[in-house]
């Protein structure tokens, strides 16, 4: 077999006791784009800290390439590239000199024609001489993206690359993406916006309080769902399910003014409003629509997520 | 099967390296704070205590009070600077979180811990360089043991510099920092010798005065620099020597540990 790109091994993480990632393994295989989702707390970002090396491993085993990153921690820190959700700046230097400088941590010279092409396709040129408290908030998220390249890491590791960063530019961020992964980067993301995930990555794990809750291709775990979402908006909310409707796997949202179903391939819409109004139920509206990534979060997590 | 290692074109120094030019870049880039600050402290002092009291007090035979406290004034500023270097820079990482951007590279604890001690060294020396070129119109030094000198002042500097990165991991904010250099630098500076030898303090301030471990830099210091001091010079570099090596220590153990630098 392959030797996975990244493989986390049980690995473990408290915090004062209570626990942020209990025992959570998955291996990515190299030149995957692999999407890491869950709610806020879910540990995502405890997982990244601890293969990067920013967060101690308490127990458990990661291994880039091959490579034990505590062990061998100088190979597998060349092999990787990480984007923090967290910005962190330095402000005593301007983007172009703490590019130059980044390279030089990892042991290499300055690649001049790698850092043009950074600064080109993450839209950096024209604030190349700014000191960095004088970013926008964006801006400091694609030096950051920039940052984490400038070694060529065979791992990128991007956690929330998009928040913050206006629309355009997120296509232009996710196309580039895709070309560095062509090119043989292995890339693990986190997003909050599930849209994008569902585009981008070709396998996704799911984690919820600390647990990996689901692991499968982006197809499968869509197909998990069956047949097709219909969504209920109702003309008086409701403050729970009425289990007469268990059947369409319902779950709540808006304030209990939205009603979200799924039907089996031998459900119909009809049949579902004629059980709403046998209820006593008041329906607005009722829309029916292919599964998404969302309604398998919310059906995993049972929690809303914040996406835009 | 693990794949081949680091990338072909690695240059092993060149983390290292990085981080000093790194290091030596942030004070440069806040020199008005970093050295012209200090520098001009020095010169009142120089002033104050060469040019005008001076000339009214003796306090070693055969040599001007300017002559005494140079050399002191001199060590001061290598020591505060060493000191502060390392200390501000390093917390302002960790307070700004910036750290993470070191965490991630393959930068060993020893490479990390050179880097910042060289570049808190090279601060403080050049203070200590500059004092003494300014302190040349107030008094002309004997450089009795150049040599040895320049060794203490060092070995000072390196001193410093493990204590301002152990500091900077202990520290929880901005005021915990300056109360190290308030009430526990500048005391135990100004209660070292800088501006009076220990031996003529009364008998208990005297015996005191050697658990301050600034008696033993600023003594040895200028006793490489006038040829008299209250310690013979190899007491002054085996009690430095010895508390620079626990310090480096001290500092390796955490750093290696990533002791409050990773979570």
């Amino acid at each position: 077999m392959q030797t996975p790109a990244l493989d986390i091994d049980h690995l473990c993480k408290s915090y004062d006791g209570s626990a942020a990632v209990k025992e959570i393994s998955l291996a990515i295989a190299p030149g995957e784009i692999f999407g890491l989702l869950g709610p806020n707390g879910a540990g995502k970002s405890t997982t990244i800290n601890m293969v990067s090396g920013v967060t101690r491993i308490d127990n458990g085993a990661v291994r880039i390439f091959g490579h034990d990153n505590q062990t061998d921690y100088r190979i597998t820190r060349c092999l990787t590239g990480v984007m923090h959700q967290e910005i962190v700046i330095d402000n005593f230097f301007t983007i172009d000199k703490a590019l130059k400088m980044h390279a030089g941590y990892y042991g290499l010279r300055d690649d001049p024609t790698w850092r043009q092409l950074l600064i080109e396709r993450l839209g950096l040129g024209p604030h190349l001489h700014k000191v960095m408290f004088k970013l926008s908030g964006g801006l400091k998220r694609r030096f950051m993206i920039a940052k984490a390249m400038i070694h060529k890491p065979r791992l990128l590791i991007l956690d929330e690359p998009t928040a913050g960063v206006d629309i355009e530019l997120r296509h232009s961020l996710w196309e580039f993406v895709r070309e560095i992964n062509q090119r043989g980067t292995t890339v693990l993301l986190t997003t909050h916006y599930l849209e994008e995930a569902e585009q981008m990555c070709g396998r996704i794990a799911i984690m919820n309080q600390g647990e990996v809750v689901a692991l499968d291709s982006t197809r499968n775990l869509l197909r998990q769902l069956g047949g097709r979402q219909v969504e209920v908006n109702l003309a008086q909310p409701l403050t729970a399910v009425p289990t007469e409707l268990a059947h369409f796997r319902p779950v709540l949202a808006d304030d209990g003014n939205l009603l979200r179903c799924a039907l089996d391939e031998t459900d119909t819409a009809i049949a579902l409003l004629a059980r709403l109004t046998g209820l006593g139920l008041k329906v607005r509206d009722l829309e029916t629509r292919p599964p998404n990534l969302e309604d398998v979060f919310l059906r995993l997590t049972g929690s809303h997520h914040h996406g835009h | 099967m693990a794949i081949d290692a680091r990338p072909p074109d690695y240059i092993p120094g060149r983390p290292f390296l990085t981080l000093l030019h790194k290091e030596i870049r942030r004070f440069l880039r806040v020199s008005s704070q970093t050295l012209f600050t200090p520098i001009i402290t020095a010169s009142l002092y120089l002033f104050i205590f060469g040019a005008t009291l001076g000339e009214r007090i003796s306090v070693l035979p055969g040599f001007s009070y300017a002559q005494f406290v140079v050399p002191g004034l001199i060590l001061m500023g290598v020591i505060n600077n060493s000191f502060s270097n390392s200390a501000s820079s390093l917390f302002m990482s960790r307070y700004l979180g910036n750290i993470v951007d070191l965490l991630v590279t393959p930068i060993t604890p020893p490479q990390f811990i050179f880097a910042y001690t060289l570049a808190a060294m090279i601060r403080g020396l050049a203070v200590g360089l500059v004092v003494w070129l300014v302190s040349m119109f107030f008094a002309a030094l004997p450089w009795h043991n150049p040599l040895a000198a320049v060794a203490m002042a060092a070995l000072a500097s390196f001193l410093f510099a493990q204590f301002g990165l152990i500091v900077a991991l202990f520290a929880s904010s901005f005021d915990s920092l300056s109360m190290y250099t308030n009430f526990l630098i500048l005391p135990l500076i100004y209660l070292g010798g800088v501006f009076y030898p220990i031996s003529i303090l009364p008998a208990p301030w005297a015996s005191l005065s050697h658990l301050n471990p600034m008696f033993y830099l600023i003594d040895g210091f200028r006793g490489a620099i006038l040829g008299v001091g209250d310690l013979p010079l190899w007491v002054a570099f085996l009690v430095a020597g010895a508390m620079s090596a626990a310090l480096f220590v001290w500092a390796f153990y955490l750093i290696g540990r990533g002791h409050r630098l990773s979570s």
